[in-house]
């Protein structure tokens, strides 16, 4: 590779040098060019070789495990395609409970919402159709979305009322919405905070940046500790307000809560740095003419700062929730996915199936999990995220 | 940067929002901070002090003792330092083959333009897919395999040459962007099965593999945006006295872009450093890591607070000094990459 390198540059150079004989020079280019297509093969085939085999190749397996049953036999183990059963168990057959939910008639609280998200979306539509700038993409990603959150509503409320109860797929939602509202609210907080002209901030953002460099497992542990309300050091605060006998494990919505609450400690500082990044980094003549013109702290953050951090809040909540939707580790240690089933996320569930040698079924879940990100994804990247990156 | 004098002019607080800021801001390093002191003070604390209920403060409201830390570097010692030796060993090699390869290939769809036809993908999937198939059916896999490279090649030359609609750099770098979707649960169970036949099933090789290509779509990701913001000029002058694309980029490109790379490197060091899921999948005994070690100390008896708290305590010592020392790296790094797309 090293003689190849030294040639080129001994040519290019002779090449620079003769520009006055125009055939020399072209075939100079052409050699230049050749040398160029290889250097860009190096450059690049590696990586493409890497993800080729190690995350494509290990996705199309997948795929057909998730057509098939697993078993051990004699000597190793035998596949036998079942077409789609596994998806019939998650989707109707003895896994529905598990991955959709107890499917409760909804109450009437639950009609009102769903009716009012109905409304939204249908009007919305209608609003897009109206103004009359249509495109193929764009009408087919905005029905895809109504059909998504119209479906996810309809889900969340039947699971969700009085009689239903919720499984892996509404809860990792739960986790990774409730958990992502509350981290960028706290990290955009906590970075509004520490722009100003404090004494001692670069101590709190130091101390705000831990959190993302402790093991999700050190986390749950934490949690488990923190959440004990007979040892745990808020043992006093909970027998003041009277609840020492309550167990944050043993309770449903207590064991999500507690999960969530790990994800948001351990996240809040990633939206917090880039940020504070994106705060520090804004143009500061605005801000003088705002203050010249007399305008308020919440007409300063509503008109100049939020313009200016909206492109990159739109990327990191994409990247937050690409990532939130592979939680395992916290609800694994912190509660192991209990009380039975109550807050175990898709990836949990996945792990579990595997853990009972159950591939086929464990494939199936993480394929129902890629679906479920990949069009949470495509309808927040289509609607959200370009929508903010056009305003730009 | 040279802002200062103008930015405390704007951005000073009133004396009042002065003390609710700092309110606000105690609150919240309280929140994070009490965590981090609680694993201090449950390390150094003896099982019955732990059952007994909360104790706060050392020497006050309890004797402290070192018996975990004794516990942990010496009766356990080569149960603990294997791990740990495992855990430096393969978030270092694989973040650093990571950076390596991702580095090359972000500035590769930057700088030179690919062309790979639709068709050329389209059917190379399909033979992976029946080479695939054929396995499952019995197929003798060596035979498949140079059965599905034939079919592939003769395909390409038939057929492929038909068809001349192709991808762009941009698409190259959405699909490998978009790996990052994948849950690892989805790709994990082929990677058993297949470190498993050739072997590698529990080694420190399969980790590394497996985190490389995890960690490879953020490296992609984040330096092509960091090296976009090199300008471009710089380059072209240096093509003109003759410098190799290789020399281009090793000797302007890499300098210049330090602090992404730093950052780059600390996030998918740190990534590597916790991954949990997938060592619990990739590993049993020898080549365990340190985030299985901790918990594992989920023992029958209970939790072992005291152990576990120790093990946590000198898995996150060295990353936090690390933040601490790069923390301003890590922002800009990240942030560059979110501001671009």
């Amino acid at each position: 590779m090293m003689k190849v390198k030294r040639q080129t540059q001994g040519s290019a150079q002779t090449g620079s040098g003769l520009e006055a004989i125009p055939s020399l020079n072209k075939r100079m280019h052409s050699l230049v060019m050749r040398q160029d297509r290889l250097a860009g093969n190096v450059f690049l085939l590696p990586a493409v070789l890497v993800i080729l085999s190690l995350a494509i190749f290990p996705l199309i397996i997948s795929l057909y495990l998730s057509f098939s049953s697993f078993r051990f036999v004699k000597g190793g183990f035998a596949l036998k395609f079942v077409g789609l059963a596994n998806y019939k168990k998650l989707l109707i057959g003895s896994a529905k409970t598990r991955f959709l939910g107890v499917l409760a008639n909804p109450s009437i609280f639950g009609w009102l919402v769903f009716i009012i998200i109905a409304a939204l979306l249908v009007i919305s539509l209608v609003l897009y159709i109206r103004r009359g700038q249509l495109s193929a993409g764009g009408l087919f990603y905005r029905g895809l979305a109504a059909i998504v959150i119209g479906l996810g509503a309809w889900l969340l409320v039947r699971t969700l009322g009085p009689d239903g109860r919720p499984g892996t797929l509404i809860i990792t939602l739960i986790y990774v919405f409730i958990g992502i509202f509350f981290q960028y609210l706290l990290g955009l907080g906590m970075a509004m905070l520490t722009t100003q002209a404090l004494p001692g901030r670069r101590f709190f953002r130091t101390v705000f940046f831990l959190p993302l460099m402790i093991t999700p497992v050190g986390i749950a542990y934490l949690f488990r500790m923190l959440t004990d309300t007979t040892k745990g050091p808020f043992a006093v605060i909970w027998q003041m307000v009277g609840l020492s006998g309550f167990s944050w494990a043993n309770n449903p919505w207590g064991a999500r809560v507690a999960v969530m609450l790990g994800d948001i400690w351990q996240w809040t500082p990633f939206m917090f740095i880039v940020l504070l990044a994106a705060l520090e980094s804004q143009s500061i003549e605005p801000f003088e003419a705002a203050m010249v013109d007399g305008a308020n702290k919440w007409q300063i953050f509503r008109y100049i700062t939020l313009p200016q951090i909206l492109p990159v809040s739109a990327t990191i909540i994409l990247i937050r929730m690409i990532e939130a939707f592979k939680i395992v580790d916290i609800p694994n240690v912190l509660t192991n996915g209990g009380p039975g089933t109550a807050s175990e996320s898709l990836a949990l569930q996945s792990y579990m199936y595997w853990r009972a040698l159950d591939l086929g079924g464990s494939a199936s879940v993480s394929y129902m999990l890629l679906i479920t990100v990949t069009l949470a994804g495509l309808c927040y990247f289509n609607l959200i995220h370009r929508a903010v990156k056009e305003k730009e | 940067m040279k802002k200062p004098f103008r930015r405390k002019s704007i951005f000073s607080p009133s004396p009042a929002a002065m003390v609710l800021s700092y309110l606000v801001l105690g609150i919240w390093a309280f929140v994070v901070l009490f965590p981090l002191y609680w694993y201090v003070v449950t390390s150094i604390k003896l099982p019955i002090q732990v059952i007994e209920g909360p104790f706060y403060i050392p020497f006050v409201d309890f004797q402290p003792s070192l018996h975990a830390w004794r516990y942990i570097f010496t009766d356990l010692r080569n149960d603990t330092l294997r791990p740990y030796f495992n855990t430096v060993v393969i978030s270092l090699i694989s973040s650093i083959l990571a950076l390596l390869i991702g580095m090359a290939a972000a500035y590769g769809l930057l700088r030179f333009n690919y062309r790979p036809r639709l068709v050329a993908i389209l059917m190379f999937i399909g033979c992976i897919v029946l080479v695939i198939v054929a396995i499952s059916f019995g197929m003798p896999w060596k035979l498949a395999l140079i059965a599905g490279i034939v079919l592939f090649i003769i395909l390409l030359q038939t057929i492929g040459r038909r068809f001349k609609r192709s991808l762009g750099n941009n698409d190259i770098a959405f699909w490998m962007i978009s790996t990052r979707i994948l849950p690892p649960v989805v790709i994990v169970i082929p990677m058993y099965i297949l470190f498993q036949r050739v072997g590698l099933l529990d080694t420190k090789t399969a980790l590394i593999i497996t985190y490389l290509a995890v960690s490879l779509p953020i490296v992609v990701w984040l330096m092509r945006d960091y090296f976009s913001s090199i300008p471009i000029e710089l380059e072209e002058s240096a093509t003109v006295d003759g410098a190799s694309r290789y020399r281009i980029f090793l000797s302007i490109v890499l300098p210049l872009s330090a602090p992404g790379l730093v950052a780059t490197f600390l996030l998918i060091l740190v990534f590597n450093w916790n991954e949990y899921l997938l060592a619990l999948f990739l590993t049993s005994s020898r080549a365990q890591t340190l985030p299985l070690t901790v918990a594992a100390q989920n023992a029958t008896r209970g939790p072992q607070w005291w152990y576990m708290s120790v093990l946590i305590l000198i898995m996150i010592i060295p990353v936090i000094a690390m933040a601490i020392v790069l923390e301003r790296y890590i922002a800009r790094g990240l942030l560059v990459g979110a501001i671009k797309e």
